[in-house]
């Protein structure tokens, strides 16, 4: 990829970042929520795709951290008044990075089919202790009546409950992530982790205990896992064994492959469309799933490397037909802006 | 005849289910010399190296590298202490490029790699010593060429450029010649021939007229046992190598 075609998008990435500072205002409250929600599974695609696409390890029991944290919130919140967030939040973290670690103290230590079934047994061994767990409400999960509140003091900095409030917020801690991970990637620790990515043994022999990073990439990837449960347990106001099944930790899987692993604008954008097409679809029918599969068999076949290949393929043949190359970028921020 | 040792091997065993692959090989390699192990293939040669680089486990035996012993250290540290190897089939990362192949090597040298914040290419001690891996190992020019858009004869001199860029004293080279054409042979010898002048060398090559033109030291295995070790001249001289081995390819060449 040369420079002016990832320049090109980083402007349509720009273009599509100011249509969500925007939509808040002209939004419907219905969808300025669900917009909350793809940009919460946009942190979460972005968490998997640290493992999946830049450390190699593809882990089926993502969800885990996502719902554990979700648990972990209603766990610290009283139920007649707010909790402080200054309290809430290192604690929901804290909670799923430990979990991460002795998680992935196990199943770091395999690969490939190994992996994935270790870290699926692991989550579901969540999903039973809390659908069994009738003092956190079993099946049924657990309300959690206020958002934390974020004061200094006695003043209030930030109002979650007013609802463009807490969109800026989720953007404002997407963002961070996002940036977060640019770092890390751009760091010597992200060159081992790429490395071991590429060929794991030949990135042992040049002297990296792998096991270690691979650890380090897994806690990382929980400890954000988490922040995304945390945003989900204030946005929907509970937390059910349904947020860290099996079948939420696939959802997260296909999103990643369907945005394009190993970017991380990638997940964002296979976020938006999969909550767009999945409310979409089942406003249509009620075998909403049948499109879904048909939707999800397409682009695997059609675009292997995913939205993302799809966005640097459009950008590359901009480029080459030199002529006039701002417009038809522009023209195609609409289409995913909302999607 | 009296450098240093610096590595040395006793009763090295390895064995694969009812297999004995290495067979009690007790080597004494010195610094500074290049010590060749040549043999039919079977003979255990691969494997050998794999048990000194940390590759595969040792079954019986010890390994001793500067007067320490690293029988059971994992293939990471014994990188660290010093100990380079190359693979006999390409074992590069294919879509780096290659400064990032040889960035890796280098990078493996900071005292850890669990920095999170400043961006790795800030690095110039990295740098530079990925730069002069690249320098060294002929691939400067094609700094930031995809590996996998190489030819194999500029893949095998990166392999060598990776091990160059961790800064080893002993190189494990895994017949660094297989495959290759006849001009591009030539020009890795020339490289091995200026790397043998600051470090120890362990090779295992086919080619027998590399071998002579590089090695002091010979090495012959079969079936998983040395069956002779001396100065090139003890070897050519020998009369159980020319019955089991060296014979027929003396004859050829």
């Amino acid at each position: 990829m040369n420079t002016r075609a990832s320049r090109l998008i980083r402007y349509f990435l720009i273009s599509n970042l100011l249509l969500l500072v925007a939509f808040p205002w002209v939004g419907e409250h219905f969808y300025v929520g669900l917009v909350m929600n793809m940009m919460i599974f946009g942190i979460l695609a972005m968490s998997l795709d640290l493992l999946i696409g830049y450390t190699g390890l593809v882990s089926l029991g993502h969800a885990a951290y996502y719902g554990l944290a979700g648990y972990l919130l209603a766990i610290i919140s009283p139920e007649s008044e707010a909790v402080s967030i200054w309290l809430a939040l290192p604690f929901c973290i804290l909670g799923t990075a430990l979990a991460a670690l002795i998680i992935g103290w196990f199943s770091v230590r395999t690969s490939g089919i190994y992996f994935i079934m270790i870290t699926l047994a692991f989550a579901q061994m969540l999903f039973y202790y809390f659908n069994e767990n009738t003092d956190l409400g079993g099946s049924d999960g657990i309300f959690i009546f206020f958002k934390p509140s974020v004061t200094l003091g006695s003043i209030t900095l930030l109002d979650l409950d007013n609802h463009i409030v807490f969109y800026y917020f989720i953007l404002v801690c997407m963002l961070l992530v996002y940036f977060l991970l640019r770092m890390l990637l751009a760091s010597p620790f992200g060159q081992v982790i790429q490395g071991i990515r590429a060929n794991e043994n030949r990135t042992r022999a040049l002297g990296y205990p792998t096991f270690y990073y691979k650890l380090v990439s897994f806690v990382i990837a929980g400890s954000i896992g988490g922040l995304a449960g945390f945003l989900e347990g204030m946005h929907g106001g509970i937390v059910s064994p349904g947020h860290l099944g099996w079948h939420e930790s696939g959802l997260i899987l296909m999103i990643v492959i369907l945005g394009g692993m190993g970017t991380l604008y990638g997940p964002i954008m296979g976020a938006f469309a999969m909550i767009f097409l999945q409310d979409w679809f089942q406003e249509i029918t009620v075998h909403w799933m049948l499109l879904m599969g048909v939707f999800v068999i397409a682009v695997v076949l059609f675009l292997p490397r995913g939205i993302a290949g799809l966005i640097e393929d459009l950008a590359a043949k901009l480029d080459k037909s030199v002529t006039d190359s701002n417009r038809p970028a522009t023209q195609k921020n609409g289409e995913s802006g909302d999607g | 005849m009296t450098a240093e040792l610096i590595l040395e091997t006793r009763d090295l065993t390895r064995t694969f289910g009812a297999l004995v692959a290495v067979d009690k090989v007790s080597l004494q390699f010195r610094r500074g010399q290049v010590h060749a192990i040549i043999g039919p293939n079977g003979a255990g040669k691969t494997t050998f190296i794999n048990l000194l680089s940390s590759d595969i486990d040792t079954s019986f035996g010890s390994i001793h590298f500067n007067g320490q012993d690293i029988t059971d250290l994992p293939p990471d540290k014994v990188s660290r202490l010093g100990i380079g190897r190359s693979y006999q089939k390409t074992n590069i990362f294919p879509e780096f490029s290659c400064l990032q192949n040889c960035w890796l090597g280098a990078q493996s040298r900071l005292p850890t790699s669990m920095r999170f914040v400043r961006p790795a290419r800030l690095y110039d001690e990295v740098r530079e010593h990925a730069d002069k891996a690249l320098r060294d190992c002929g691939l400067y020019q094609r700094r930031n060429t995809v590996a996998a858009h190489m030819s194999y004869g500029e893949q095998r001199q990166l392999e060598i450029g990776m091990m160059l860029a961790t800064n080893p004293q002993l190189l494990l080279l895994d017949e660094p010649l297989a495959g290759m054409g006849q001009e591009e042979s030539f020009e890795i010898i020339e490289l091995l021939k200026k790397l043998a002048e600051d470090h120890t060398l362990i090779l295992i090559e086919h080619d027998m007229d590399a071998v002579f033109s590089i090695a002091q030291q010979l090495t012959v295995m079969v079936n998983g046992q040395v069956l002779e070790t001396g100065s090139v001249e003890q070897i050519r001289n020998s009369k159980a190598v020319h019955e089991a081995y060296l014979g027929e390819d003396e004859d050829e060449s």
